[in-house]
């Protein structure tokens, strides 16, 4: 079985981001890594081609500046070969900019019978693109995997709700997002590491996907991103004297906030 | 000068103030990030902990089995065939958690695995190398005995040929991962050679009659790390279990050459987690209304932290990029070890002060780093005998034995 695992490739959350005043962006400069929250699929991924005996796992990738550092970290996790397209027509692009591209990079890939993303990324938590590429590719899509399981064409998904999970089935081809519950992402090997820069990367640019450039880039995707602000300063919280009531007010507050 | 002037001699990154980062490939990077992920995952969280206890997980070693870290420089087999500056960077970061954590890696690596895979013999190194590149065996290195250790040509224990087998008595003593090792690797001397010159490595399974571990107890060191000492007492093994490939103390010494490669380059680890910690510590700690980064006695010490940590970096990458170019020497090796550990441990005393009394405890990581580096200090060639080593290379005179010897 062959996967595709959308991979997104962002600045380090670790180091301090910033914003570019101009743009009102994420600054995307510096180095990117590959996105905490991709990793789930990219595991995912291995772990369904490995249960069904075979497969490749393919990573799509869209990323400024022929950034690959991201997706060499999915390739030597196990993954078998990447696409990336970068060009410069492609910056500003928003969400469903940026899903018609990755629909089309995923368009050749050669089998592709199950497509994984992350619910959302860890930098932009738009959370769209999954089921925009469905919609774009005329699959089906299911969200908030927290378990996957494939058998005879079919998907079996178990769905993070608020109050547990749904069971869903659904036959390939098909999208799912995945939860970080869904498995643990291993650490890439050193033999991973070192066999990873031989594998197939294809870098594709915008006219090589196909996808109009009137529809990507800063004046494709019909928006403006108008201001940027701080975040306001995190207020004090709440006390509640107990008077005798103190347990019941806490789980009222509690349950407001959807937590019990 | 204050602060809100403009800085005008330039800015520096106070976390790779050298860029020596721009010294290494996307592979080296890469392999090196994912060590340090693996570290602050799994390590740093708990190591405290370890430490208080005095326990190492020893479940982790197919974990780091899994990511290829143990023989991870050996090539076949099962390992993973990494170069010399690859796997130091591994032991940076592993030392940058504890210098326990490394000590696990290199003695499964450098003194188990090494010598099977230099002098051991292809059965052997089919037998056990796979299985414990992946963690599921551990292994141990016996050389030091409690009366033999910068000189270990004096070593008592014994290997006697008795039929087709051997029987070995002695005792080793300071042996990491010890108890918990499923094969040690014992260098005896031949008790048929009368001068003492002839000396064998033996793979002991540890389950052979005769053979016991005990753990020492009361170490104020490397306390994230199982030391033990071994008992042989008429350990009868046959010759299949002997390294062939060698016979004299050039076996076990270049086994420790490999190890204090690592160390080289983990001591590093282990100076620029008490930099760091100095550095951060000194940023929020406020004394006298002013962090106390912003005295100058503070910004002496993190200075001197910062340009010896950077420094001892850029000594084990030059190292490692002679080792991968196969012309490192030994002496070269001691030359790293004795300078590198001795500098991370001025660096962790150092920031145990800047620390004050937060410094001597567990909740930051500087106080054990310390205390680790007392041994590191002393294991795999103490710094006086590093010194008589280069002081042999520089002038070809010999001062290992005392004048009128």
């Amino acid at each position: 079985m062959n996967i595709v695992v959308c991979a997104k490739q962002i600045p380090d959350p670790a180091e301090p981001g910033a914003l570019d005043p101009q743009t009102k962006t994420l600054k995307r400069d510096g180095k990117l890594i590959l996105d905490e929250s991709d990793m789930y699929g990219v595991e995912m991924a291995l772990q369904l081609a490995e249960a069904a005996g075979g497969g490749e796992v393919t990573l799509v990738s869209m990323a400024p500046d022929n950034k690959v550092d991201g997706l060499r970290s999915g390739l030597a996790m196990g993954a078998a070969k990447a696409v990336l397209v970068s060009d410069p027509a492609l910056a500003g692009t928003d969400a469903l900019g940026t899903a018609k591209v990755l629909a089309a990079a995923i368009g050749k890939v050669d089998g592709a019978q199950l497509v994984l993303t992350a619910t959302e990324s860890s930098d932009g938590y738009t959370g769209t693109v999954p089921e925009q590429i469905a919609a774009i590719l005329g699959m089906p899509s299911i969200t908030f995997a927290k378990s996957i399981e494939v058998r005879d064409g079919t998907v079996y998904v178990k769905r993070q709700t608020d109050a547990g999970y749904d069971e869903v089935e659904c036959p390939l081809p098909c999208v799912v997002s995945v939860t970080a519950g869904v498995v643990e992402p291993r650490y890439p090997s050193f033999k991973g590491i070192m066999a990873a820069k031989s594998k197939p990367l294809d870098q594709l640019t915008l006219a090589d996907t196909g996808v109009d450039a009137g529809s990507v880039g800063w004046g494709g995707g019909g928006q403006e991103i108008v201001g940027i602000e701080d975040a306001p300063a995190r207020e004090a919280g709440e006390i509640f004297e107990d008077d005798g009531s103190g347990v019941d007010k806490i789980v009222a507050y509690l349950e407001n906030l959807k937590i019990v | 000068m204050s602060a809100s002037q403009p800085n005008q001699f330039g800015t520096g990154d106070p976390h790779d103030f050298l860029d020596l980062d721009g010294l290494l490939n996307d592979e080296e990077l890469l392999g090196r990030d994912t060590v340090r992920r693996f570290v602050t995952d799994r390590i740093v969280p708990d190591v405290g902990t370890w430490f208080e206890q005095g326990t190492f997980p020893v479940e982790m070693a197919t974990d780091l089995g899994a990511m290829g870290l143990l023989g991870m420089h050996l090539e076949g087999y099962g390992c993973s065939g990494a170069s010399a500056v690859a796997y130091g960077l591994a032991c940076t970061e592993l030392e940058a958690g504890d210098s326990g954590a490394r000590s696990f890696v290199s003695v499964q690596g450098s003194l188990a695995m090494f010598p099977i895979w230099a002098f051991g013999s292809e059965e052997q190194k089919q037998q056990w190398l796979p299985a414990m590149a992946a963690g599921e065996v551990i292994g141990c290195f016996g050389l030091t005995e409690p009366d033999s250790g910068s000189d270990p040509g004096s070593m008592r224990t014994t290997a006697r040929r008795d039929g087709d087998d051997w029987v070995i008595n002695g005792a080793k003593m300071w042996i990491t991962n010890g108890s918990v090792a499923n094969i040690a690797i014992v260098w005896a001397r031949d008790a048929a050679d009368e001068t003492g010159r002839t000396i064998h490595g033996f793979i002991v399974p540890t389950d052979t009659p005769g053979f016991a571990a005990h753990d020492i107890p009361r170490k104020m060191s490397l306390r994230a790390s199982v030391t033990s000492e071994l008992v042989l007492t008429d350990v009868r093994l046959p010759d299949a279990a002997r390294l062939p490939g060698v016979s004299t103390m050039r076996g076990p010494l270049s086994c420790l050459n490999e190890a204090r490669f690592g160390i080289l380059f983990g001591a590093m680890g282990a100076a620029r987690a008490c930099y760091e910690a100095a550095l951060d510590y000194a940023g929020s700690r406020t004394q006298f209304g002013t962090p106390i980064a912003a005295f100058q006695l503070t910004q002496r010490k993190l200075v001197e932290m910062m340009v010896r940590v950077n420094r001892g970096m850029l000594l084990a990458l030059h190292l490692g990029r002679l080792k991968d170019a196969g012309q490192l020497s030994s002496a070269q090796v001691s030359f790293g070890k004795l300078d590198n550990v001795r500098e991370a441990l001025w660096v962790a005393r150092e920031a145990r002060g800047v620390l004050g009394a937060n410094g001597i405890t567990l909740e930051y990581p500087v106080i054990r780093h310390m205390n680790n580096l007392e041994s590191v200090f002393t294991y795999e060639g103490t710094n006086e005998i590093h010194t008589l080593v280069l002081g042999q290379a520089i002038t070809g005179i010999n001062a290992f034995n005392a004048p009128g010897t």
